[in-house]
């Protein structure tokens, strides 16, 4: 026998990118069950066309262009990518929309940096951004729920936050009568994007993300906690604001706190990094989401945020051992 | 149930040898002693070949005042003094004794019976002190450190309270935990001796429950010591880092370097240590053997034994069932901390705490992946340091950051590269870095 020589640490924890990126789709299925409960076929051929294309789009780079020998398609970063563009669109979006969106966040978003842990943006959210800019018509217009079989030819109606957003430039408080309920909120029963229906499903997976230690609590808090502070003032001071609660659980928000925002490669990485990181993206939602051109500013505010994570790294440090406070 | 506070992981424990009780092994053919077996100056021979020794008998002095002088932990004559390749893998200056009998010296008082403080009314702080210095104790927990150096507090500083490492937070070593059910009343003299030499009133003994057999029985036999508290401590690791278990067991943080435990008024001792200096001070034995924790998962016997220093790997793995098939690294300590070996052939040295032989399917690395910059070995990093930046930092070599990013308070547990999703060597390159800039540092200081 010759002994294998390295050294310590002689053991590892087990853990894998494989295991905290596909923990995170797992955590998405209650999530996407509520979504297909709730847009029928149009979610189903939404989302199978985003994860098909991002992957095959990571394949495709990655073995044309980049020439890689190892080819990682099988670590599970495309696949949540993938899922987590299908979640940020509607579903009677078109499919040859879809693949430039894909095309966008794997190609532009991700490879051109190098790949899984070099982009400075979530590759998500840079194609949905592009999305949103480049189709606004289509991005925009969300189908009323329970159309099992419809796709693109679905009918379409007004969403919850297009209503709060009318209600605060009229200074008009009887817009917001025609919000769903806050029950409708939490189950899902509104219309909006494939992941912005069931607050509660996103939560659970929320739960089980902390439960496996796959996130740490400090951002989605820290972002949940400063919108809802942030809305009640706002409610407090002028009812013609909608009610916090329905602040929370309308548009992206609860998906964007947990899933988008705590994507690891571009949020801070010091505990106090993160907590500052979700004020400020809660702030940026709330004013661009009731002062802003477009009624849902989540996006905007992760993707300004994912800007200013290398600052914060570097001058925002974790509390060191016995450090001395000055 | 208390612990320290920053970061921190939980390996699995695998206390293979836990319920087996310490058992004497076989004296060696031929013992090895290394002049390296402490932090600090080696130590000088004093003998020659052919110069008949005992156990017990001093063959190297200290070699400065951060020293230990060697003593035989057998009988026999001096073959040679040559080179060793020990447990670190450096060629090192070592006596050579072949073993013959087992003659001790006669100062030495091998009877079980315990001898109490209240027995030696006459001991004070400077006799305990020398005694210790004498005997050529060094930290036993694997650091190594010379024991009387610790219990000499530099000038301006006071020591406060006396604290006992008994966490044993490394996987698979068990060799504390069973001193701690066959000896608690020489460990808690050995404590009180400590004390006395550093002149304070308190003193506590840590340990982490996953020990509820030894927490009970100290606590039980600590009733007759008022001044000692036994504490129960969450398991982590690495509960057992000086730094991590004063601020676990006292809530006291000690700075960054210069600051020493003595800095927030602690003294920190390991529990073996504490036994050792019982038997130096108490029955006059300087340290010639310790206990030893052989074990892994292949290891047809994990046994703690008490292995006379000097005697070679290869021995204490055959008294346990010899190696198995499937070995594939040898590490002397535990699986965090310890040094994988090039050989058996490597003598035991006082700082031999375990003997882990991993099988080959464990002891392979997982292929790197990039980073992904999860964040989780910020979190688990003990000394609040950020792992992924010091390690890219020391791979880019760029000193100055690394630096200024405190990479010289890393105390290499391993915690980042145990917890890495992405299997990245950090402490590889965090190591690599340390003791660069550390030398930066020295060579700075030195042109002042």
């Amino acid at each position: 026998m010759k002994p294998i020589i390295s050294l310590s640490p002689h053991v590892h924890g087990g853990d894998s990118v494989q295991r905290n990126m596909y923990g995170v789709c797992m955590a998405l299925l209650p999530a996407l069950a509520a979504s297909l409960w709730f847009f029928g076929l149009g979610a189903a051929i939404v989302m199978l066309t985003s994860v098909a294309s991002c992957v095959f789009f990571e394949w495709a780079i990655a073995k044309f262009i980049l020439k890689r020998e190892r080819i990682t398609i099988t670590d599970g970063s495309a696949v949540l990518t993938g899922m987590l563009l299908g979640f940020n669109l509607p579903s009677n979006l078109p499919i040859w929309i879809i693949i430039i969106g894909a095309l966008v966040a794997i190609g532009i978003g991700k490879m051109t940096f190098g790949g899984l842990g070099c982009n400075p943006f979530n590759p998500a959210l840079a194609g949905r951004i592009f999305l949103l800019i480049s189709f606004p018509v289509q991005m925009t217009s969300w189908p009323e729920i329970k159309q099992y079989m419809a796709y693109t030819d679905a009918t379409t109606a007004a969403t919850p936050l297009s209503l709060m957003q009318t209600a605060i430039a009229t200074g008009d408080a009887s817009v917001l009568e025609q919000l769903p309920s806050l029950e409708e909120m939490l189950l899902g029963a509104m219309g909006g994007s494939l992941g912005e229906v069931s607050a509660l499903m996103l939560l659970l997976g929320t739960v089980f993300m902390l439960w496996k230690k796959i996130i740490t609590w400090h951002i989605p808090v820290s972002i949940l906690g400063t919108v809802a502070v942030f809305s009640t003032a706002l409610h407090l001071w002028n009812p013609a604001y909608a009610h916090p609660l329905a602040v929370l659980m309308s548009g992206g928000l609860i998906l964007g706190a947990c899933f988008m925002a705590t994507d690891y490669v571009t949020s801070p990485m010091s505990h106090r990094g993160q907590l500052i990181y979700g004020v400020c993206i809660g702030l940026l939602t709330v004013v661009i989401r009731n002062w802003g051109a477009y009624p849902e500013g989540m996006s905007f505010a992760i993707f300004t945020m994912n800007a200013f994570t290398p600052l914060i790294n570097t001058y925002c440090k974790p509390k060191r051992f016995g450090e001395v406070k000055k | 149930m208390k612990t320290f506070k920053i970061g921190g992981v939980h390996p699995a424990e695998n206390k293979l040898s836990a319920a087996s009780p310490i058992r004497e092994a076989a004296l060696p053919k031929q013992a090895v002693f290394s002049m390296f077996q402490h932090i600090g100056a080696p130590a000088k021979p004093i003998v020659k070949k052919g110069d008949v020794v005992k156990v017990g008998t001093v063959i190297a002095e200290a070699g400065g005042f951060v020293s230990a002088p060697v003593h035989s932990s057998v009988s026999g004559t001096v073959s040679k003094v040559d080179v060793v390749i020990d447990a670190s893998g450096t060629r090192r200056q070592a006596i050579f004794v072949d073993v013959n009998g087992d003659e001790w010296e006669d100062a030495i008082d091998r009877s079980p019976e315990l001898v109490r403080l209240s027995d030696r009314p006459e001991l004070d702080a400077a006799t305990i002190i020398n005694k210790v210095k004498e005997a050529g104790i060094v930290g036993l927990g694997g650091a190594t450190f010379p024991c009387h150096v610790k219990l000499s507090p530099p000038p301006g500083s006071k020591a406060e309270c006396v604290i006992i490492n008994a966490v044993e937070c490394e996987p698979y070593l068990t060799a504390d935990h069973r001193l701690m059910l066959e000896h608690p009343e020489e460990i808690l003299v050995g404590v009180s001796l400590i004390m006395k030499a550093v002149s304070v009133e308190k003193g506590y003994i840590g340990i982490e429950n996953n020990k509820p057999d030894a927490i009970r029985l100290m606590t039980e036999k600590a009733q007759a010591y008022p001044n000692i508290e036994i504490v129960p401590l969450k398991v982590k690791y690495p509960q057992g880092g000086e730094k991590q278990l004063i601020d676990a067991v006292i809530g006291r943080q000690v700075p960054a370097p210069p600051a020493i435990p003595i800095s927030v008024g602690a003294v920190v001792q390991n529990v073996g240590t504490a036994f050792a200096i019982y038997q130096a001070v108490m029955k006059n034995k300087p340290l010639v053997d310790r206990i030893i924790t052989v074990t892994g998962k292949s290891v047809s016997n994990p046994s703690n034994l008490l292995a006379r220093l000097g005697t070679p790997f290869q021995q204490l793995i055959d008294e346990c069932g010899g190696l198995p098939e499937d070995s594939g690294k040898i590490i002397g300590g535990g699986p965090m901390m310890g040094k994988a070996l090039l050989n058996l052939d490597v003598p035991m040295t006082k700082g031999s705490s375990g003997l882990l032989i991993m099988r080959n399917d464990e002891a392979k690395r997982a292929e790197p992946d990039p980073c992904i910059r999860c964040a989780k070995c910020v979190s688990a990093c003990p000394m609040g340091l950020e792992p992924y930046l010091l390690a890219t930092l020391s791979d880019k070599q760029e000193w100055e950051m690394a630096e200024g990013n405190d990479i010289v308070s890393c105390i290499e547990c391993g915690s980042c590269q145990f917890t890495c999703p992405s299997h990245r060597p950090l402490l590889d390159n965090i190591r690599v870095g340390k003791t660069t800039v550390m030398g930066i540092i020295r060579s700075r200081a030195a042109k002042k």
